[in-house]
């Protein structure tokens, strides 16, 4: 099994569209890290992450009321359960989506 | 105009990126006969399949229709359709088929012929006269809008849906945008995107066959899921998607979907049809690798796209295909299987867009005539016909 959380260097994260408000971890990040998060075409900007986030897991881009959309892919995802603050962790702890539960 | 590749242009209008000579049993009895044939002349090739008899109703149906799809694509020069002679899907039915595409076609029957040593034997006549045929046509000038690519993931790993495949999905707009055609398939993969896909729906009738085609699979899954030693088999999302860092079904599959980019869905068709419009097309087909690919090449398209994080060698008789991973370490072990590093994303050496255009001049090259490495290796184990239940 490849180690996918190790597979580049550096504090990086990705963002896949313009409309999306959600960066992904490229690698394991940890609390107080300044990760370099770079967008479709390939722009830079810095951002500090206030929570441990893993690989290919997601991280607040601003801060986000309560159900308030995430989008990713340029498309609606889920809502958030609890408002969240830029540079914090995004899952299903505090996202939610009922498409495909039941 | 768009932009230009060189190919192959057949009767019909259609243009081929190769210039082979397909050799079809109408039936798996015939397998074994169509792959001697293939093995004798160099620049034929063979589908065996385990098909062809025995079947009724759609079933059968899906089989002929495929195997004619097959026949008709414009990859071919000539086709030899070997048949048995007792079969339910008769060989007769196979050529006429492919015959109003106007390439070279023959027909020998194993019963008729005398015996298997015969047909080969007859067949190896056949393929060599258009195999001499067909090595006199020269490549020309084609624009983009000839070309139609399959779209299908596997092997796939979290660098597939975070980069692989939305790269692949700029390539394929790229190619929508100049009138090429691209085929998004896999409906299993797509559940929970329905609503995102109808809005892409050029117009109202595409979005109703879109729900239609996505509720029917989910219908179909959800029966399988009744029995109640099934009862923890329903979720469309695993703790392994979760443990990834997929937070829902919707975010899951969008993944997927991303291979098609952003364009608009002009038309969604059945498995062993052949679209009527071109442009961003929906194949109703299977997850299975090989199923969705074959559903593809019946439909006409002359490429497949293929991203793989994990790293899978498998290609497609006559058929090119390109191996996109979005894993550097992947690419690192099986270069000798894999055609594009979008890797190079992930270790920030490339943008999204940078490696969709480097994807988008692989598709040009290939349909030029640059060999693909499952090509090369002579990988052909993706053919295979799905079955209806």
């Amino acid at each position: 099994m490849i180690e996918l959380s190790n597979l580049v260097a550096g504090k990086t994260a990705l963002v896949l569209d313009q409309k999306d408000n959600v960066a992904v971890a490229l690698v394991d990040l940890v609390a107080g890290d300044c990760c370099v998060v770079t967008d479709d075409a390939g722009k830079k900007s810095e951002l500090s992450i206030t929570e441990d986030v893993a690989f290919g897991h997601k991280i607040a881009l601003t801060d986000l009321g309560k159900d308030s959309a995430v989008y990713k892919y340029g498309e609606e995802i889920g809502r958030m359960k609890v408002a969240i603050a830029k540079g914090g962790w995004i899952h299903n702890h505090n996202m939610y989506c009922e498409r495909g539960m039941k | 105009m768009g932009d230009k590749f060189l190919g192959y242009r057949r009767e019909n209008g259609t243009v081929g990126v190769r210039n082979l000579i397909a050799i079809i049993p109408s039936v798996f009895c015939s397998s074994k006969v169509a792959q001697r044939i293939s093995e004798g002349i160099p620049g034929s090739v063979h589908f065996s399949h385990p098909v062809g008899c025995s079947q009724v109703g759609d079933d059968l149906d899906v089989t002929a229709r495929t195997l004619i799809g097959i026949g008709r694509n414009p990859n071919f020069a000539g086709v030899v359709v070997v048949g048995l002679g007792c079969e339910r899907f008769s060989p007769h039915e196979l050529a006429e088929g492919i015959a109003s595409t106007g390439k070279m076609l023959e027909t020998v029957i194993i019963q008729e012929e005398g015996d298997s040593l015969k047909t080969i034997e007859a067949g190896m006549r056949h393929a060599r006269k258009m195999q001499q045929a067909a090595s006199q046509q020269q490549r020309e000038e084609a624009d983009v809008s000839e070309l139609m690519i399959g779209l299908n993931c596997g092997g796939s790993d979290a660098t597939s849906g975070l980069v692989a495949n939305p790269a692949l999905g700029i390539a394929s707009d790229k190619l929508v945008a100049q009138g090429g055609s691209s085929i998004l398939t896999e409906l299993t993969e797509l559940l929970g995107t329905e609503h995102i896909l109808a809005r892409r729906a050029a117009n109202e009738q595409v979005a109703k066959d879109i729900l239609t085609v996505i509720h029917n699979m989910e219908e179909r899954l959800t029966r399988q899921t009744q029995a109640s030693h099934n009862v923890k088999r329903k979720h469309l999302i695993s703790t392994g998607n979760y443990d990834g860092g997929l937070s829902s079904v919707v975010e899951k599959s969008l993944g997927g979907m991303k291979k098609s980019g952003n364009a608009k869905f002009v038309e969604v068709f059945a498995y062993g049809d052949a679209p009527t419009k071109k442009g961003l097309l929906l194949l109703d087909g299977p997850g299975h690798d090989g199923e969705a690919t074959t559903g593809e090449v019946a439909a006409g398209a002359q490429i497949i796209c293929f991203p793989t994080g994990r790293g899978t060698p498998t290609g497609f008789p006559g058929v090119p295909v390109i191996k996109i991973t979005g894993n550097p370490r992947t690419y690192e072990r099986m270069k000798e299987n894999l055609d594009i590093n979008a890797g190079t994303i992930m270790t920030g050496e490339k943008s999204l867009r940078e490696v969709g255009e480097e994807i988008y001049q692989e598709i040009l090259a290939v349909a030029s005539g640059k060999m693909s490495k499952a090509e090369v290796l002579g990988h052909d184990e993706q053919f295979c016909v799905t079955r209806m239940p």
